[in-house]
């Protein structure tokens, strides 16, 4: 059943590709959304899946009794997660700020730290 | 060049450079070579010393010294040659401002030189080839504001710089063939170095880092152009010491690397080869310091070509010239110094009876001339025969290399009267009341050094028994005896010597033709090397502009799109060389709501994709988020379920906040499809689902997991096995997590900041 996990984090990526090389910054962002997902997913699926059971021990037992899912991507994830949702927000500041100073969220015309070359200008 | 001029005039407004470093300078290299002189018996008994450090325990460096018969020669003889460089350097130079300066550099590179030759670990020996040449490369441009000094500057450091490269990548192979990167442990394991399938690569590459030091064709062109540094400088780096670092490193690999074909041929035919061409340099240079410079090369040549066999007659010849050399060659770049810096010319055209002004650098010009043209009864008559012996003992090709050995010194003879008869003879110049006599801080380094030539000709067995024998002993392997004399009697070696003569003099009494001729020649050449590396530093950087304006033009989405095409690449890469797996087609095993999440992800990306609105976007968005949630909660991940709500939640209300303030609903125009982006998008994603179903084709273990399930109860006291691995087991990394987290608040209320107060207002 890991197969279309699998198919769906294919997806995700290849439309976060997409999005992350579109001439808007917004897109540019929504494609980091979709990528830190699927990230997530992938190492949740790498860790097998495994139907109900989550990975609690009941009381009165020292250890589950009976199978359970892999609580270590479990953790691993909702350190990205939270990670994932920091950087989103800070680059959702920085797209603010950066419309507020240059006026415009077209990628392609932020050239003051690289300005185009006086000749052989040549956009994509 | 300093000049006389130039010097007085400096003198004048600066405060010269405090007179106690000319006397002092002098003193550390004596002390070292007198501490090397009492050791001198020792060494000729056969005894060897080792001291040093464990420098890098892991990696099995370590920072050791080693002296043997070969090491203690060449230490010697920079130290020895150093000493009387320094006092030559501390008159020549005298009321320079920057004489501090020059003396630091000299004494890096004496040190750097001194740690080469001693080092007895491959590691510490590269340290130290690499100090020698960013000495060498301040001295050349220790004349700063001359241009030709700084390009030969940088053209000496690119060369030998490129040759310490790919030395540096023959010792780490050496290391992986023999295990360590002991020198004394290597030098016994030549058998195994031979036999490795690495042999060719570490010979190549050994061989490309020593013919660059040791300027051998086709790096030869460096080293004249050096010239462009003081003469000290010349006499002390480019002729006696940094010069020969290159045949060191032959003649200490020669046990581990020699003996074979491939070594013999290409330091045979290397070393003929670089003599040839520079003997027909030589004889074209009008400036006496480049006639010396070739001639040095020549001698390198000839070195070279000696040490390609393993006749124990050729490799006497090597170490033996070796010596001859530093000695008449240190000499006489110190008697053209003098020359120039009393006359103001170095032009051989222009030069002519000055044997009555400069007396003494005159008799010290004699005699190393003689000793360089090997008239007896001076070492280099010595050096001679014994390089015809050497020849003539040579198994492959001694009628090559003989040939090869009487041009080379035919030229040399040239060369020495050039350099020691021409301007001395002849009618006295114009103008006698502007040269002045030399000052004994200049005559008296090169009186004593030609005098070594003679004594050491006439006493040969002051140096042969004590210094010769045990590095040759050191680079055969076996105890070796040698006897240096005069007189050998009548046969095949003198009268080689006499031929050489009658061409050499030859040579130079028909020097005026001969030149003539050969430049007629040469300004026919469509090229020579010099100007190909000039042209190849231009490729270099038009490749390297043309690179930076493909891969660093400065748009983003360009970058974006390299980083991912080397991603596909890699990726790609990676699933090729996995070898077998299999992608067979299984029916999907999930349950209706399972499917229900499923499609409600893969529904939410594509719109998220396809939005021209973005607020269509974020509603997808959202939509694909409470998709991957439910996915977390039907495979039992509640905890991760919620955290994902959660943030979806706060991630929406960010956007909510800061959305009115982008220009995003005043557009409205249709989104262009990209193809181009759509079909790496597809290429990646599809690269990446592969790679995940050929991970899960694994074999499952999680040992890690299975702990942490254990020892949740009995030792972090918690249920939620999850939770104990966040805030218990690896509760530093939580901490890590929420540091990162409260850093990106910060920077966004930053970002924000006078936004969020104006918006108050």
């Amino acid at each position: 059943m890991e197969g279309p996990l699998a198919v769906v984090v294919g997806i995700l990526i290849a439309t976060g590709v997409y999005l992350m090389l579109a001439r808007d910054l917004l897109h540019y962002l929504f494609g980091l959304v979709l990528i830190s997902n699927a990230a997530n997913l992938a190492i949740f699926i790498a860790g097998r899946l495994t139907r109900a059971s989550p990975p609690l021990i009941p009381e009165g037992q020292e250890a589950p009794q009976i199978v359970v899912a892999n609580p270590l991507p479990q953790a691993l994830i909702l350190t990205a997660i939270v990670i994932g949702f920091g950087l989103l927000a800070f680059a959702l500041a920085l797209i603010a700020q950066v419309y507020r100073e240059l006026g415009t969220l077209d990628v392609d015309r932020m050239r003051i730290a690289e300005p185009v070359r006086p000749k052989r200008k040549k956009s994509l | 060049m300093e000049s006389a001029g130039d010097t007085e005039s400096r003198n004048g407004d600066r405060k010269t450079p405090g007179k106690w470093i000319s006397l002092l300078a002098p003193i550390p290299p004596a002390l070292i070579a007198l501490s090397l002189l009492y050791h001198l018996p020792d060494i000729s008994a056969g005894r060897e010393f080792s001291f040093g450090f464990t420098w890098v325990s892991e990696l099995d460096v370590s920072f050791r010294f080693y002296i043997d018969g070969l090491s203690f020669l060449f230490a010697l003889l920079i130290s020895g040659i150093g000493f009387f460089i320094t006092i030559y350097a501390a008159e020549y130079l005298r009321g320079n401002p920057l004489l501090r300066r020059f003396f630091l550099y000299l004494y890096l590179f004496m040190i750097g030189m001194l740690g080469l030759v001693l080092a007895s670990d491959l590691i510490t020996l590269f340290v130290f080839w690499e100090v020698t040449t960013v000495a060498s490369y301040l001295l050349i441009g220790f004349n700063h504001a001359s241009a030709v000094a700084r390009r030969s500057a940088l053209q000496a450091l690119l060369v030998t710089a490129l040759g310490g490269l790919c030395l540096l990548t023959a010792f780490l192979l050496l290391g992986e063939i023999s295990g360590s990167y002991d020198l004394q442990a290597l030098l016994t394991k030549g058998e195994q170095v031979r036999a490795s399938s690495l042999y060719i690569p570490v010979l190549l590459l050994v061989l490309i880092g020593a013919f660059s030091k040791s300027a051998q064709l086709p790096f030869h062109f460096w080293l004249p152009n050096a010239m462009a540094a003081p003469t000290p400088v010349s006499a002390y780096l480019h002729s006696a010491t940094m010069v020969k670092a290159g045949i060191y490193l032959l003649a200490r690999l020669h046990p581990v690397l020699a003996h074979t074909e491939y070594w013999e041929w290409i330091l045979t035919c290397t070393g003929i080869a670089t003599a040839a061409v520079a003997a027909i340099a030589a004889l074209r240079q009008t400036d006496l310091k480049l006639a010396l410079a070739y001639t040095t090369v020549i001698a390198l040549g000839t070195i070279t070509m000696f040490l390609g066999s393993d006749a124990s007659a050729a490799v006497a010849a090597a170490i033996t010239f070796l010596l001859v050399h530093s000695f008449y060659k240190a000499a006489l770049f110190m008697v053209v110094g003098i020359i120039d810096r009393q006359t103001g010319t170095r032009d051989l055209t222009k030069l002519h009876g000055l044997a009555k002004l400069l007396p003494l650098a005159f008799i010290a010009a004699l005699a190393s001339a003689l000793s360089m043209a090997g008239f007896p009864p001076f070492l280099g008559f010595i050096g001679k025969e014994l390089k015809y012996e050497g020849a003539l003992a040579v198994a492959s090709e001694p009628a090559l290399v003989g040939t090869a050995a009487i041009f080379a010194n035919a030229v040399t003879v040239t060369v020495a009267g050039m350099v020691a008869i021409k301007p001395f003879f002849g009618p006295p110049p114009v103008d006698i009341s502007c040269i002045q006599r030399a000052p004994p801080g200049l005559w008296i380094s090169p009186l004593v050094l030609s005098a070594f030539g003679l004594t050491f000709g006439l006493a040969p067995d002051l140096i042969g028994g004590g210094l010769v024998e045990p590095a040759l002993t050191s680079i055969l392997g076996l105890p070796e005896t040698i006897d240096l004399k005069l007189w050998h009697g009548i046969n095949v070696p003198l009268l080689m010597s006499i031929f050489t003569f009658v061409f050499g003099v030859f040579m130079y009494l028909k020097l005026k033709q001969l030149r003539s001729w050969l430049n007629w020649d040469f300004t026919h050449a469509p090229t020579n090397a010099d100007v190909l590396w000039d042209k190849s530093l231009e490729y270099l950087k038009s490749f390297a502009a043309l690179q930076t304006r493909i891969l660093q033009n400065g748009i983003m989405r360009r970058y974006l799109t390299v980083i991912f095409v080397t991603l596909s690449l890699a990726l790609s890469y990676a699933l090729l060389h996995t070898g077998q797996f299999s992608l067979e087609f299984v029916w999907p095993n999930l349950n209706l709501k399972e499917w229900a999440a499923v499609l409600l992800t893969v529904g939410g990306t594509f719109t998220a994709g396809a939005a021209s609105r973005p607020l269509v976007a974020i509603c997808a968005l959202g939509a694909l988020g409470v998709g991957i949630t439910l996915i977390y909660l039907f495979f039992g991940a509640p905890d991760v379920a919620i955290t994902q709500i959660l943030v979806e939640t706060l991630y929406l209300v960010l956007i909510a906040a800061i959305l009115p303030r982008l220009p995003v609903f005043s557009r409205s125009k249709k989104v262009r499809f990209r193809p181009r982006d759509a079909v790496l998008g597809g290429i990646v994603g599809l690269l990446i689902t592969v790679s995940i179903l050929v991970v899960l084709q694994t074999p499952f273990e999680s040992p890690v997991s299975e702990f942490y399930k254990e020892a949740a109860v009995p030792e972090a006291h918690g249920r939620n096995i999850v939770n104990v691995i966040l805030v218990d087991f690896r509760a530093l990394d939580t901490f890590g997590e929420i540091i990162v987290v409260f850093t990106a608040a910060i920077a966004a209320v930053t970002l924000l900041g006078h936004q969020l107060r104006r918006g108050k207002q």
